[in-house]
């Protein structure tokens, strides 16, 4: 546990020494906040529901963008190649890049508690949804990250890892939205398939073995893959 | 200590190290020789547990690399091949993120810094960030990693690479001074490199041993033959008379200019006197001596010898 927690600390260390957390959580929040306040006061709804949504898809940009780079980088550096020759092992190294990269997922969403409170001020709010809806998006968004560090770990490249982890997240974000194109025996798997569906069962507080085991096993598949994935070197 | 027996690595269709055995003992300065590409860094890479091998075994203290692979890796210091480092960190912060996975208490973490950076004299850049620093610094912060924890085995790929002469001396004394305590493998390219650090080496070509001795015997040993280089002013049957002289298995004329002054090479077995014979020869022949020495084989001759042949 404590060499995860060593990598977990570099990582952070990593995101706030350098620009990249200012940089995505500053584009995070202005995104969600010009789309969020936009529509509030035409809608006339005192509701998080809209903003949960557009968390949701601003997701699937940030998250490849903090993940892109967590594992790819050590192998074209090739300090992968000392993290490897350490006592520790690939999977704690993983492990510790996960946590790292989810609390960083956690402070953004935690940021827009604001628009909770906005809202809060305007009118009556349902507090239970509210709380359902951010532990959704906790689950969703780390089952995220695991992909994007699945994607990471493929790859020496950077860029291909961010559009390797978008292309997964993108088809998971809006495959149910396919569904009214599909036969209705096709429709249900790919509804089962699509994490949007899932956040929305959460999200009405119906907190359901199977949607919590979607988001586990997508995150456990994402980390094991990538342990595979380091397991090949040359 | 280091026992490798018969490692193979293969990548694909090519097999990077091909059956390799050999053996450390602790203690002991290893020279690991090599053209680019032979399999120094497969083999090493092994021993340090980044790849597995394909087949044959390497054990570090009686550990194997596979089976026990977290308990060999503690055993070991490695800097590999050009040094990788975190550019994002400065250099205390560097190692002591090392020091924190490879598990060194909090009570004792300090002074393994410390130690690390007076031994590697990076007390000038503490505070620099590790991008910032010149490439003789970065191989030395490698270096300081891989002695931080105090290992009994150090293995170092290229460390003199990219460093200028007096860096290169520096790490060179490094090395031996290291290798008063603990088991040290270090690969290079740089015959001087062999000379001036270790006793043992190992020379390794197209994944094969293709030597493993002495740096002495690597210098004489190779064929047992002395080459006695002569010059002198003689007349035209010189060169016939040297060759009937007992022993004498080769005379090659090097060059003959036109004031009758001759230079040959002599191949004779090593001990059989082959020098003064030629003297007293010479006095006898009434032939003026310029000049009479042993040629040693150079260590680039023996080298190129190895690797170029098969």
């Amino acid at each position: 546990m404590s060499n995860v927690m060593t990598i977990f600390k570099k990582e952070m260390r990593t995101y706030f020494t350098s620009p990249i957390a200012y940089v995505v959580l500053t584009i995070f929040l202005v995104f969600c906040g010009i789309f969020f306040s936009m529509p509030l006061f035409l809608n006339n709804q005192a509701s998080m529901r809209g903003a949960f949504s557009i968390i949701l898809y601003a997701f699937t940009l940030f998250v490849p963008a903090i993940t892109m780079r967590l594992i790819s980088e050590e192998k074209k550096s090739g300090t992968f190649e000392l993290l490897a020759t350490m006592p520790i092992s690939d999977m704690q190294v993983i492990l510790g890049k996960f946590l790292a990269a989810v609390t960083l997922l956690m402070i953004a969403v935690g940021l827009t508690g604001t628009y909770a409170i906005t809202v809060s001020l305007l009118g009556e709010v349902d507090a239970g949804e509210i709380f359902s809806g951010y532990v959704g998006l906790a689950l969703l968004g780390s089952a995220y990250v695991a992909i994007g560090i699945c994607a990471s770990s493929l790859t020496e490249n950077q860029i291909v890892a961010f559009l390797l982890s978008l292309a997964v997240i993108l088809f998971l974000t809006f495959i149910d939205k396919l569904v009214s194109f599909l036969p209705i025996g096709g429709a249900s798997i790919f509804e089962y398939l699509g994490a949007e569906f899932h956040f929305r069962n959460i999200e009405r507080g119906v907190l359901d073995t199977r949607d919590v085991v979607y988001y586990a096993s997508l995150i456990f598949l994402g980390l094991y893959f990538s342990a595979l994935a380091l397991k090949r070197r040359f | 200590m280091i026992e490798v027996s018969s490692l193979t690595k293969q990548f694909g269709e090519t097999r990077a190290v091909d059956s390799v055995t050999f053996r450390v003992s602790p203690g002991e300065i290893l020279g690991f020789l090599g053209p680019n590409g032979a399999g120094k860094t497969t083999t090493m890479r092994v021993i340090t547990c980044y790849l597995r091998p394909t087949s044959g075994s390497v054990e570090v203290d009686g550990l194997d690399v596979v089976e026990d692979s977290l308990e060999v890796r503690k055993k070991i210091g490695y800097l590999p091949e050009s040094a990788p480092l975190y550019l994002d960190m400065n250099v205390v912060d560097y190692l002591r993120f090392i020091a924190e996975i490879r598990r060194i208490p909090k009570t004792s973490m300090r002074g393994s810094v410390l130690n690390a950076i007076e031994v590697c004299g990076l007390g000038d850049v503490l505070q620099k960030l590790v991008g910032q620093l010149s490439s003789g610094y970065r191989q030395r912060l490698g270096l300081a990693q891989a002695i931080l924890h105090d290992p009994e085995i150090l293995i170092l790929d290229e460390p003199t690479r990219g460093l200028d002469p007096n860096q290169i001396i520096e790490i060179r004394d490094l090395i031996r001074d290291l290798g008063r305590q603990k088991t040290v493998i270090f690969s290079t390219h740089i015959l001087q490199e062999v000379q001036a650090v270790c006793k043992r080496v190992l020379i390794i070509n197209q994944g094969k041993i293709a030597f493993d001795g002495s740096k002495e015997e690597l210098a004489f040993g190779l064929t047992g033959k002395d080459r006695i280089f002569v010059e002198m002013r003689a007349n035209g049957d010189a060169l016939d008379v040297l060759r009937r002289l007992d022993h004498v298995d080769a005379v090659h004329v090097l060059g003959r200019d036109d004031g009758g002054v001759t230079r040959v090479h002599v191949e004779a077995p090593r001990g059989s006197g082959m020098r003064e014979r030629i003297f007293a020869t010479a006095v006898e022949q009434g032939w003026v001596l310029r000049e009479l020495r042993r040629d040693t084989q150079t260590l680039e001759d023996v080298f190129r010898e190895l690797t170029t042949s098969s």
